[in-house]
């Protein structure tokens, strides 16, 4: 037994002083960490709120990229990724995927037709249970280099200050060559004709642990018909979930993923940054989707695309964006599962 | 468990420190890791998960040492409620070094997200694929968090409290190094 103080001793202020000031130090710390003390730290809770029009989100619904399709279907590697990854994906073979044709818009009730970009989530699976998650667009480069300037690009264009974006603009004058494919006309009658850019850079690793700088592609088979928005829009709100379900039913529809590896001294930290045309690129397989499936209950209902879920073999680069869309899917997801009741499930209920 | 050692055992003592240091990093990567969307996100998210593992088997086996070894009794003239205080805090302690790992195991494997720890090595999912389990899972996550942070504030003060104002030999009893036994030095 351990013995105790025989007799009280005098009373002395300075533990306790020294209690304070280890418990308070350690709460500021604590407090800083969090973000509680710098007002001006763009948060996911920021970018995020940033993308919600200016009723609010659609609650239940992803924050951005609300509107989509699922469908499944399949990766076949023709092993030419092998020389660049040791991503098991890249291995001859043929993986089930799990993926979404999107909208980019944070309404999931938005026209087709008021929509310009066009976005494809994946989820590739390899038997050892890696996986590769990838959410790419139809856009050939990304409106901003980094994620500040796309939060400023929120601000401003949510801004009742005629002069926001003008300002935007100035600070950002990438945004510029962004523009012309924004305003172009020539847009596609179907998902099946978009091609999908992941834009942001990855490093490849190879089995010698070399990293080659890279971004991918999927290039449609399907013949690309162009269309104005205004002919999109007579065909009806919701004309590429109901085409894309028919022309899948009747066939299924193909993908060539394609790998652009940079040359020395490409930018690889900037997606609005494209690289040269002369760049080396490898058609590593074919991505098929052959069945496409109602959203609602749907296998991809549930599914964060997060594009920093890699399998061994690919690496985030340099590139800010990965790791700012991640903190803000994790966000978007944490939000809209906790507001599952608001989101229209089908009446049978809740999937098996 | 009470047993008339006055310090608890060398295999007890070196995970509770190896531990302190443990959690406590885990916890500002927590709270870190929410708050930004710099490349840091990536590198915390990366340390957070095997961290999280890490604490979980050092956890259980700091709970099979407890048992094996028990603890040193309190001393007899320790104020009940102080007592009482005592002997709960080191069942919360407890509760939540297992607890939070397997909360934020069970809350990914909710929301489909793969468990990797490194490389290609992941865990298995534990729990089917559901929006209202994942939000349970991951407000007890957050809330817990919280709670542990607070609850290791307090301990700390209480360790404090007992070193240098009641000068009672509680610290000596998981205090690190060879120091002399506390009993023998009165």
């Amino acid at each position: 037994m351990v013995p105790s103080p025989a007799s009280p001793k005098p009373f002395r202020l300075w533990p306790f002083v020294l209690i304070a000031a280890v418990v308070g130090i350690a709460a500021v710390g604590f407090a800083y960490t969090a973000g509680w003390l710098s007002p001006n730290r763009l948060t996911p809770k920021k970018l995020v709120a940033g993308l919600a029009p200016p009723g609010g989100p659609a609650l239940g619904h992803r924050r951005n990229h609300a509107k989509g399709i699922c469908f499944t279907g399949t990766f076949e590697a023709n092993g030419e990724g092998s020389s660049l990854s040791k991503a098991p994906v890249f291995v001859r073979g043929q993986y089930p995927i799990v993926g979404r044709f999107n909208l980019g818009t944070p309404n999931p009730n938005a026209e087709d037709a008021m929509v310009r970009v066009r976005g494809l989530g994946i989820l590739i699976t390899t038997p050892d249970g890696q996986e590769w998650r990838s959410a790419m667009i139809n856009a050939p480069i990304f409106p901003v280099s980094n994620p500040q300037a796309f939060y400023d690009l929120l601000t401003a264009s949510a801004s009742k200050d005629p002069d926001a974006m003008k300002n935007f603009i100035a600070a950002n004058p990438g945004f510029l060559t962004f523009l012309p494919w924004a305003k172009s006309d020539q847009w596609t009658e179907s998902y099946a004709e978009e091609p999908y850019n992941s834009l942001n850079s990855f490093l490849f690793v190879d089995e010698s642990g070399a990293k080659h700088p890279i971004r991918w592609s999927l290039i449609p088979a399907a013949q690309l018909v162009s269309i104005s928005p205004a002919d999109l829009a007579k065909r009806g709100p919701d004309y590429l979930e109901q085409e894309i379900t028919q022309r899948v039913a009747a066939g299924p529809q193909h993908w060539n993923l394609m790998v652009t590896v940079a040359n020395p001294g490409d930018p690889t930290a900037d997606p609005n940054k494209a690289w040269p045309a002369d760049r080396r690129t490898i058609n590593v397989g074919t991505m098929t989707v052959q069945q496409i499936e109602p959203e609602r209950d749907g296998p991809c209902r549930d599914i964060n695309f997060d594009p920093t879920v890699l399998p061994a073999g690919i690496t985030t680069s340099d590139d800010p964006f990965p790791a700012a869309r991640s903190a803000a899917y994790s966000r978007s997801y944490n939000s809209r599962t906790a507001e599952e009741a608001d989101y229209p499930r089908n009446a049978t209920g809740a999937r098996q | 468990m009470t047993t008339s050692r006055t310090r608890f055992t060398a295999p007890q003592r070196l995970p509770h420190w190896l531990m302190a240091i443990c959690i406590l990093s885990m916890l500002f990567i927590g709270v870190g890791m929410v708050s930004t969307i710099t490349s840091k996100y990536l590198t915390l998210v990366q340390i957070h998960k095997p961290l999280g593992i890490a604490i979980l088997v050092l956890a259980l086996i700091r709970l099979t040492l407890r048992i094996i070894y028990g603890a040193p009794s309190l001393p007899a003239d320790l104020p009940e409620p102080i007592k009482l205080a005592a002997i709960s805090s080191q069942y919360i302690f407890y509760i939540l070094m297992i607890a939070m790992p397997l909360i934020g195991w069970a809350m990914l494997s909710a929301a489909a997200y793969p468990v990797v720890l490194f490389g290609s090595v992941h865990l298995p999912s534990i729990l089917p694929v559901n929006p209202s389990l994942h939000t349970l899972l991951w407000r007890a996550h957050h809330y817990l968090a919280f709670a542990f942070f607070a609850f290791i504030l307090m301990h700390v003060a209480a360790m404090i409290f007992h070193k240098l104002i009641r000068n009672d030999g509680i610290f000596e009893t998981m205090a690190p190094g060879s120091t002399h036994d506390y009993s023998e030095s009165k």
